[in-house]
């Protein structure tokens, strides 16, 4: 658990976030999604985006990753510097952001596992793991340290390491990527299903990933349709469709 | 892992005639920085590379790049059409900046061995020693996984793969800093493309490559590119990182490209 004395501070700041889809194909036709979406994630919380399937639950996800666009409105994100003297702190507007700053906040910052893996096929899962921390700054035999451990946390057997996951089963797939978003640590973890397709051992295993994370401090949003994992992670709830953009 | 801004094209045009190959087309660089650009054919893409590339001459723009010169001296951008003379502009062709054509024979000369291939680089940038340059070229096959007992082979007798590989091999050996690449994984089968994906992947990771890969190739782009610019008659209609224009696309033929992906 965290000190009581430390005041969890903001990590997201989502302010009057706005999204629509045009569909150029479709004459032009303009889908609205969310308006005036609002909310704050802090240090060492869990929040779970709630919602029915529609409700722009994953739009709200890819657009805290930059994935998406934002029409309007404010996403900041804070980027925690340590390696001056001095540390520092910022505050990075996802939607208004340069494509760079956007990279360096994904290298450092957002870690993201989404439902697919995506791959360039020949590269070996072990590899595939321990690549984000390579690219942020650690020592690469380190991160294949690293990469080894929690392939056999979650239960890849060592035989299938050096192929490319791409000839996997969908569970084990799954379990690569979920390597692959917690290898780094992110200060924030963004999570589309990360229990979708496992057994229950390897649940527990991913849950018990990210309560470890949260614990140590780690901003973790998620959309989860197990209401279980929900509860064991103890998430607050935000219920997107709150923001539903009139159509 | 990217850097510092090191290279940049600025309001590039160009025209032959009255027809317009690319127009007002801008960009940066930065180290280590993977951009692709996509269109389909005749969109401009190979004119803004032959005249991003230092090949063709630009009608309107400047293509500015970070360069010590000749002698090595301290680095500023250079106007590369306007500040540099024919033989600079050659050797920064053929040292820092390199290419990689679609078809292999136009970056390779069939008829020389594969390590003649390699050390004819090498030799231009000023490699003499015979024993020294044949070992590299050594080394560079083993990089793109040709067996170096081929060293004495020429790549007439290669398969369309192993002679990509000789000829990013070629382009790579003098360590440019940048690559730009005409649909290098074009023409190939998949599991050769998968194979160049992966060589293109590492050795950007590892040299810090800097590359402009012209690509129809979605997928392609995809898993290479940190950024794109997507074009169309000859005009940028859209630009940003690359997972945001493939999932989100905005503007009209953005959408109607990423829509007609076939799905494996």
């Amino acid at each position: 658990m965290k000190d009581i004395n430390i005041v969890a501070e903001a990590r997201i700041r989502v302010e009057d976030v706005a999204k629509n889809f045009t569909l150029h194909a479709q004459g032009g036709q303009r889908i609205p999604v969310l308006a005036g979406a609002g909310f704050e994630v802090r240090e060492g919380e869990c929040v779970a985006l709630l919602g029915e399937s529609g409700s722009g639950k994953s739009s709200m996800m890819r657009m805290l990753y930059g994935n998406y666009r934002t029409e309007g409105g404010r996403i900041w994100i804070r980027r925690d510097l340590d390696d001056g003297e001095e540390p520092e702190r910022r505050w990075v507007d996802v939607a208004s952001a340069p494509p760079h700053d956007v990279l360096e906040l994904r290298r450092r910052t957002l870690g993201y596992v989404s439902q697919f893996l995506r791959v360039i096929p020949r590269v070996s899962a072990l590899h595939v793991v321990a690549e984000p921390m390579c690219a942020a700054g650690m020592d690469c035999d380190l991160a294949k340290e690293r990469a080894r451990a929690l392939l056999s946390r979650l239960r890849i057997r060592e035989a299938l390491w050096g192929l490319s996951p791409l000839t996997f089963s969908g569970g084990e797939q799954q379990r690569v990527n979920i390597a692959r978003g917690f290898a780094h640590r992110f200060p924030i973890l963004l999570l589309d299903e990360p229990t979708a397709s496992l057994d229950a051992v390897n649940r527990d295993t991913v849950l018990t990933l990210i309560e470890e994370a949260r614990d140590g401090g780690v901003s973790v949003v998620g959309i989860f349709h197990d209401p279980a994992a929900r509860e064991r992670l103890g998430c607050r709830g935000i219920d997107v469709a709150a923001f539903a953009a009139a159509a | 892992m990217i850097g510092e801004p090191i290279f940049e094209v600025d309001g590039l045009t160009k025209l032959y005639g009255a027809r317009v190959g690319c127009r007002d087309v801008s960009f940066e660089l930065r180290a280590g920085e993977v951009l692709a650009v996509v269109g389909e054919s005749g969109s401009g893409k190979s004119t803004l590379l032959a005249c991003a590339s230092g090949e063709l001459e630009p009608s309107e723009g400047a293509v500015r790049y970070l360069w010590g010169g000749v002698r090595g001296g301290a680095p500023y951008f250079r106007d590369v059409w306007r500040d540099l003379s024919e033989p600079e502009r050659r050797l920064l062709r053929r040292s820092d900046w390199s290419f990689v054509h679609q078809d292999p024979r136009e970056g390779l000369r069939m008829g020389v061995s594969a390590g003649g291939n390699i050390g004819e680089r090498l030799m231009a940038t000023g490699g003499r020693h015979y024993g020294r340059i044949r070992s590299a070229a050594s080394d560079w096959l083993t990089r793109v996984e040709i067996e170096t007992d081929r060293i004495d082979d020429r790549p007439i007798a290669f398969s369309g793969g192993m002679r990509q590989r000789l000829q990013i091999a070629r382009a790579l050996s003098t360590e440019p800093r940048i690559v730009f690449m005409d649909e290098p994984t074009g023409g190939l089968d998949v599991s050769v493309q998968a194979r160049l994906l992966d060589l293109i992947r590492r050795l950007v990771a590892e040299h810090q490559l800097t590359v402009v890969i012209v690509t129809h190739d979605l997928a392609v782009a995809r898993l290479l590119a940190h950024r794109m610019i997507v074009m169309r008659g000859g005009s940028v209609v859209e630009s940003g990182l690359t997972d945001q224009i493939l999932d989100d696309p905005q503007h009209a033929y953005s959408q109607l490209l990423v829509s007609s992906i076939l799905q494996a």
